[in-house]
This record gives structure tokens, sequence and C-alpha cells, in this order.
């Protein structure tokens, strides 16, 4: 292994930095639009964190992981509805419902593969999104808006954008941090090994089950904080939020940045999102050119952005 | 000498297709044991379900005297039953080196450490490293498997079954697409381990087979016709006819 | 007991119709390995093409069968240009790319008719009821959309077993390799298939879209039900998709039907109202999770055909 740093995570930190100092330029310029669009990216990273963990590194593709932001998202909404403001109390909350249904679907799910996997992760998330539009106290199909976001002890308070935006910013490095040890552990290696060759892992005597889920409820559990933290920024949470569909932007942020690798996610929800109100600002048929976008990302750049740069110094 | 292994009237059927036939099979402790037959005699099939990749239908097996008929694979593979696969079946995106890291981890204690760097592990690198030395692999220890030629990759696979510390070793044909001086590699490496480990070699490369074996099993449609030491086995006539009397002729 | 006779021959109807989207599905998945999740973008655009067509022909029938051979057409126009290279690629490499022509799809039509959807009212022919039973009348459009749709399931189950392409397709399904050592022209195959999924497609949505909706979207969420027919029913499978269908097509529409009275007795109406279809698709999905572990490759798989 070269020593010296690869132009991957020259980028990936430079990226990291640019956002740190992103509410800067914000205040020397005043576009306060783009604050709310880089926090919204910033929590929309952590989500994709947590799915390429499972997706990239384990194999585990998972078409319901948006159910988690839902999860996370109504934990706060329906605890903040019910007076229960206090974050100390909402966001454990999140976690523990979100890791509690991680296992239990991961536990379900996981007995099948491929596509077979792929389905069932999506049934799972369809329930859930069925449930809660089904709930009429909690405002069913139309959503639920949040009248006060998560308190916690002063000085910490969400409502100051600035703030929140670091906070969320802090939790993405943190992740990001967090899930790169993680991956180069025992636990992540014997992860990567049942997404290299699950039958070779059991012959010389992994129980690969156990570690997948595992890894499935880890990444369930970081997906939910990104949900409670989502419905923080935007004061309101609904049933869309965790639509298949929903899913399927996460597997897109995952595969354009590059699966499996450590920046990956970060440069795959700063290009969606990014390209989304670029391409928007053009024309409002911007989806027409995303899809197609889509469909050549996967026939000839499999690696995603951080794929691309990796090639870029030939070893 | 206590057999290591033994199976008790193995039987395991496709459909119509009759793989195992009342298989009976005992292993000595510390002996080379060949186990040949033509093409379609069940010889993989009978490693897979030595190795717990498939269940038989009826029979049972017994493993340093624990009936290990119903366990899955990695508990087996725990109490020190290593195969090593025909086909090629290695971690091909991971490096050489963290193949076989990734057996001797299995049998490290578990893997629900999160935290620490498991490549600066020397509990895992150096045994990992030893049985890369062991094979002859020690200069491809950092390259991503993929790059290995084909007979590196039968190396590997050997180095990987030896990770895992076993008491024995299921070999599904090591030889299989050796050209002669990775064959006679092969053969020496063998040969070494024979003095350490119980070995169950199912092989058609004939000479490495009477070259190393101590005692051979013929296998034809799933059934034993015949069992005992080289020179028999060589001198029977129904083996003659079922199987060695095609290599004799290709190797005369 | 009129009401219960109305809610299965509604069953029935909205099964068939799923049948007609999950039969291409399972086919395309069977034979050309292939997981296609822009399916339901073909159904959407079956619907658009009626009601265009029937506006401009000034008939129901004629805009129909319009509709349908467009939808071919853009069914087969999609298996050159762009499935074609995702053959023998990751099932994950399908979704993606599928998911994008979904997009492309959503966003095409948008362009094309607008954001606001569109409807194709029924002729006055077919606006009427038929005496089913003595005292029972029912739609005849719905009844109309039954025969059609037996119609084409026997079509499909005489095409599958005593034609030519039928063996070729069931050979395909159980071993792939083996059709193209056949020397069949493998090209050809995978796009009359995909063109055959495409046109079933396009006839579900634009015989459901005088009924329900012509709008963007609703490919996607029908495609669910089809695919979870389709696991339930076993992939590569057409007589697991029948009946499979039927099943999910009785279990959804009664459910609806008296979850919400069921619900009634013991809370709210406005709880009842919102809860009971989400009951009775959470009970789809959970049939689909229980098929799943237990058996995995479907209630009537494709091997046993």
């Amino acid at each position: 292994m070269n020593r010296a740093l690869s132009l991957r995570t020259i980028v990936g930190i430079a990226l990291l930095v640019a956002l740190i100092l992103l509410p800067v330029y914000v205040e020397v310029t005043g576009s306060r639009f783009l604050l709310t669009l880089f926090t919204r990216i910033v929590i929309l990273a952590i989500a994709a964190v947590s799915l390429n963990f499972i997706l990239g590194y384990g194999g585990m593709m998972s078409f319901g992981h948006a159910a988690y932001l839902g999860i996370g998202g109504y934990a706060v909404g329906i605890l903040a509805f019910e007076g229960v403001t206090s974050g100390f109390v909402q966001w454990p909350v999140a976690l523990l419902v979100s890791a509690l249904f991680a296992l239990v679907t991961g536990a379900l799910s996981l007995r099948t593969r491929g596509v077979y996997f792929i389905m069932i992760t999506l049934a799972f998330a369809q329930m859930t999104y069925y449930i809660v539009a089904g709930l009429a106290r909690y405002g069913g199909d139309d959503g639920l808006t949040i009248q006060k976001r998560s308190q916690f002890i002063a000085p910490i308070n969400l409502s100051n954008k600035v703030q929140f935006y670091y906070i969320c910013l802090a939790l993405l490095c943190a992740s990001i941090y967090l899930i790169w040890r993680i991956v180069n552990s025992r636990f992540g290696l014997a992860l990567q090994g049942a997404r290299s060759n699950d039958t070779r892992m059991r012959a010389i005597g992994f129980p690969t089950y156990r570690y997948k889920l595992t890894g499935f409820v880890i990444a369930g559990t970081l997906c939910g904080l990104a949900g409670a933290l989502i419905a923080n920024h935007t004061d309101f949470v609904s049933p869309a939020m965790m639509y298949w569909t929903r899913s399927g932007d996460l597997i897109i942020m995952v595969v354009l940045g590059g699966m499996g690798s450590t920046f990956g996610p970060l440069f795959g929800a700063v290009a969606l999102l990014v390209l989304e109100e670029v391409l928007s600002g053009i024309t409002e048929y911007w989806q027409i050119i995303l899809g197609p976008l889509l469909l050549l990302v996967v026939l000839f750049a499999r690696g995603g952005i951080d794929g691309l740069l990796g090639k870029v110094r030939q070893r | 000498m206590a057999d290591l292994l033994r199976t008790e009237s193995l039987a395991k059927r496709f459909g119509g297709i009759v793989a195992t036939d009342d298989l009976v099979l005992n292993i000595a402790n510390g002996e080379l044991h060949a186990v040949i037959g033509p093409n379609g005699a069940g010889k993989t099939t009978l490693i897979a379900q030595l190795s717990g990749q498939l269940a038989p239908d009826s029979g049972r097996i017994y493993f340093a005297g624990n009936d290990i008929t119903a366990m899955p694979m990695y508990v087996r593979s725990a109490l020190g039953l290593a195969r090593s696969f025909q086909i090629t079946s290695l971690f091909l995106d991971l490096s050489v080196l963290d193949n076989v890291a990734l057996a001797v981890q299995a049998h490290t204690g578990h893997s629900f450490h999160f935290w620490h760097n498991a490549r600066r592990e020397p509990e895992l690198r150096d045994p990992a490293r030893a049985a890369l030395a062991r094979v002859g692999l020690s200069a491809r220890a950092d390259l991503p498997a993929s790059a290995l030629s084909h007979g590196e990759h039968r190396q590997l696979e050997l180095a990987m079954a030896l990770a895992s510390k076993p008491r024995m070793l299921l070999l599904d044909e090591p030889m299989a697409g050796l050209g002669p001086q990775e064959s006679a590699r092969m053969v020496a490496t063998l040969r070494d381990l024979k003095k350490e480990l119980t070995i169950l070699l199912v092989e058609h490369d004939m000479e490495a087979v009477f070259a190393l074996a101590d005692r051979i099993t013929v296998l034809v449609y799933g059934r034993v016709i015949a069992s005992g030491k080289p020179g028999d086995i060589r001198n029977n006539a129904q083996v003659r006819d079922a199987y060695l009397g095609e290599q004799e002729a290709v190797h005369a | 007991m009129t009401l219960f006779i109305e809610q299965c021959l509604n069953g029935l109807q909205f099964g068939l119709l799923l049948f007609l989207l999950a039969a291409g599905l399972t086919l395309v998945f069977g034979i050309m390995d292939l997981v296609n999740l822009a399916h339901g973008s073909l159904y959407m655009i079956g619907a658009y093409f009626a009601a265009t067509f029937a506006a401009w022909t000034g008939s129901f029938v004629l805009g129909a069968v319009l509709a349908l051979a467009a939808t071919l057409v853009v069914g087969m126009a999609v298996e050159v240009i762009a499935m074609r290279r995702l053959y023998g690629r990751d099932h994950l490499d399908h979704v993606l790319a599928t998911f994008g022509l979904i997009l492309f799809f959503d966003e095409l039509v948008r362009l094309i008719w607008g954001a606001g959807g569109m409807s194709l009212p029924l002729p006055s022919w077919l606006n009427t009821s038929v005496r089913v039973l003595p005292g029972f009348d029912y739609s005849a459009y719905k009844l109309s959309i039954i025969v059609v749709s037996l119609f084409v399931a026997a079509f499909l189950y005489f095409l599958v077993m005593r034609t030519r392409l039928g063996m070729l397709i069931r050979a395909g399904a159980s071993n792939r390799e083996m059709i193209g050592a056949l020397g069949v022209n493998i090209k050809l195959l995978f796009t009359m298939v995909f063109g055959l999924g495409a046109a079933l497609a396009g006839l579900a949505g634009l015989m459901q879209a005088p009924i329900l909706t012509v709008q963007i979207g609703m490919g996607e969420n029908i495609l669910i039900l089809a695919f979870v027919i389709t696991v339930i029913g076993g992939i590569g499978s057409i007589r697991g998709a029948f009946l499979a269908a039927i099943l999910v097509g009785f279990i959804d529409t009664l459910g609806r039907a008296y979850f919400t009275d069921l619900l009634r007795l013991a809370f709210t109406k406005e709880t009842a109202a919102t809860a009971a279809p989400a009951l009775s698709s959470m009970l789809i999905y959970l049939l689909m999770a229980i098929v799943l572990v237990l058996r995995p490759e479907g209630l009537f798989p494709a091997s046993s055909k």
C-alpha cells in the first residue's frame, strides 16, 4: 500500500474542509439558501454513509433504507406532537426504534439472497409507509408538522441554522470516521469477506449470518439518526419520506459516489443534490437528464466518482 | 490406530441420479487417503457432504469421534476439518494476504471487534504469512487475488485451508489445471504436509495419487468398489476395468 | 350477499389486471434474468397512449388497439437501446439502470402530456351494467376486463405450452445457457419476449385507465404489487403469476372492503378509513415475506410448469 495520500482521499478531505467553511461563504455572499441546501446534503450524506456500509462493503442491497429516515423522523415528530420535545428522549428513541426495526426485518430478510433480498427489504419499507400513512392521528398521508425542534440544553439551539448545520456536519464527520474504523476492523473484514464470497466464508468457519445482521442493524441505526436530523431540518415529516423511490435515491447517491469507498457516499450526496439544483435551474424536466445519466454511470462508470478519481493516477 | 473420519452408509440423490450410494469410508489418523474414480463418480458430492455444504439423504459422518452429520460448515471447520475447492472459490477482490488472514481470523476468537485495524494484528497476519510461505506464495502477498495465475490460485486455496490449523484436510483436485512444474511443487508441498495432517485427497492425477497415498478408495457411480493399499488397487482387476485401464493406456 | 359477490368480482378483476402486469415481469425475469423496474413505466405509457389515441380517433376500441401497438413498439425500442447491454450483469445494475429509466419516462410523460394527468371516458355502450345474477347488476366494463384478461391468459397458456416460441420460453426459464447453445437467435427471442411483456403491461394500463387513473407515477405504485406477485408465484412461472395475482387481488379488494367495517367496530370512522387500506396492503407484504422465508422459490415455481 502506498503511504502517500491518494487523490480520492485528498478530494474527500478538501470537500469536508469546504463544507466547514461554507457558513463563512454564506455570510459573505448572503445566499442563505445555500446553507439550507447543504444542510440537507450533509444529512443525506449520513444516510448514504450508512447505506454504503451495508451495500458497498457488505454487499447487501437494501431497497428499503429510506424506511429508517422515516422511522427516525417520525420518532421525533410523534414525540414532539405528544409534547415530548427533549432531544435527549427523542433521539435515543429514534435510534432504538430504528435498531429494532433493522433487527427484526434484517433477521428475516437475511435469510434470502440476491433479488429476493431486494424485494423483501422493499416490502418491509413499504409496510412502514402504509402503517404511517394509516395513522390518522399523526397526519396520515398529509404528514405532520413539527412545531418545535429537538430541545437540548443551552447553548445548543437547533433552530439556529448555522449551529444546526455544524452539528450535522460534525455528525457526518463522526459517521465517516466511525464507519471507516469499523470497515477495517475484524468485523469489517468479515463483512467484506461475506460480500466477496459468502460460501467460502462459511466454509472457512464464519457464521456469516450474525455478522451481516449486526452490520444491517448498525446501518439502520445510523440512518435513523439521519431521519431525526432531517425532521428537525424540514420541521415536517410525511410518509413520502419512506416511499420506495426515496430508497432508490439513496442507492443512486451511493453508486454515483462510488460503492465501497470511504468518501464515496459524501461525493454521491453532493453530486446528486447539487446536480438536482443545477439541472432544475436549467429545466424543470431535469430528471430526463438524470435518468439516462444513471444508466450511463451503471454501464460505463460503475465505480462512481470515487472510482474515476482512483483511475487518475495509474500505479 | 483410530479412524479420524468415517462414514456409515452415506447416500445422496439428485432427482433420478444417485450421487452417493451406501458409501462407507474409513480414514485413519495421520494418513493420506486418496479417493479416485471416473468423472461423475460423485467425488465432489462426497466432499460437499463431508464438509457440510450438502446434507446427505441418509447415513452418518463421524469426525474425531463426533457425529457431525447435522453440523453446519462453520462448526465442522472449528472442529478442525478444512476443505479446499475444486473450482477456485476465493475472495478475488481482496489481497492474497487478506484471503489467508480471513481464514486465520475465522479460528482466532470471534469477529465482533469493531475498532482496531485487523490488517495490523500480528495474531492474524503472522500465521497468514506463514501459510503463504508454506505454499510458496510469499512474493505475491499484497496483490489482489484476481491477479494470480490459475496455478497460484490452487496454491492459495491450499494456504487458506492450512490457515485454520486443521487436523484434517479435504482436498478437491488441488492439481486441477496445473502444468508439470506446478504439479511437482504441489506434490512436494503435500508430501510435506502429510507429516502433520490427515488428508483426504480427491484427484485425477494418478502419478500424484500413487506417489502420495497411504491408502486409496475407488468410487464408481457413488459406490466404493475397492479400498486398500496403492499396490493392491493397482492390481485390482475391477478397478482396472472401471478406471485405471484408460489411464494406463494414456500413461504408456 | 350481492355486495360480497360484487367484491369478489372486483377482486377477480383487479387480480386479473395485476396478472397481466406480473406476467410480463415474470417472463422477462425468468428468461432474461432481468429485473426491470421500468415495467411500470410501460403500464403508464399504455394508459397515456390510450387516452390520447381515443381522443384523436373518437373511438375507445381503436384508441386501445393503437395504444397497444405503440406500447409494443416502445417496449422493443427500450430493449434494443438499453436492456441489451444489461443482460448478464449483476441484478444491482439492473435495478439502478431501470430506476434511471423510470425517472426518464416520468419526466418524458410530464414533458409531453403535462403534469395534470388525463382521463379516458368510457363509450356509452360499455358504460352500462349487466345482469349477472337475478337481482344483481355488475359493471359491463369491469366484466369485459375480466373477459379480455381471461382470454389473454388463455392465449398465454396456449403460447407457452403449445407453440415453438413457448417451448423456447419454458426452456429459457429453466436453463438460459442451453437455448443459446441450441442455435436459437437469442437476440430476437429476447426482444420478442420483452415486447410481449411490454404489450401486456400496456394492456393492463389502458384497461384500468377508465376506472382508475392516468397519471404520472401510477407505474411505481402498482409495480411493487407486480413484483410481490412475481415472487409469491415463483419467478418465471406464468401459472404462478396467475394464481398469485388472483390471490393478491382478492386479499387487497376484500381487505379494503371489509377491514373498514371490522375496524369501525373498535375505532372511529376516520381511523378505520385510513387504517383499512394500510392493513390490507400490509397483509400482502406479510404474505410475500412469509413465502420468501418458507418457500423462496415461490408457491408455483417455473420448474414444475
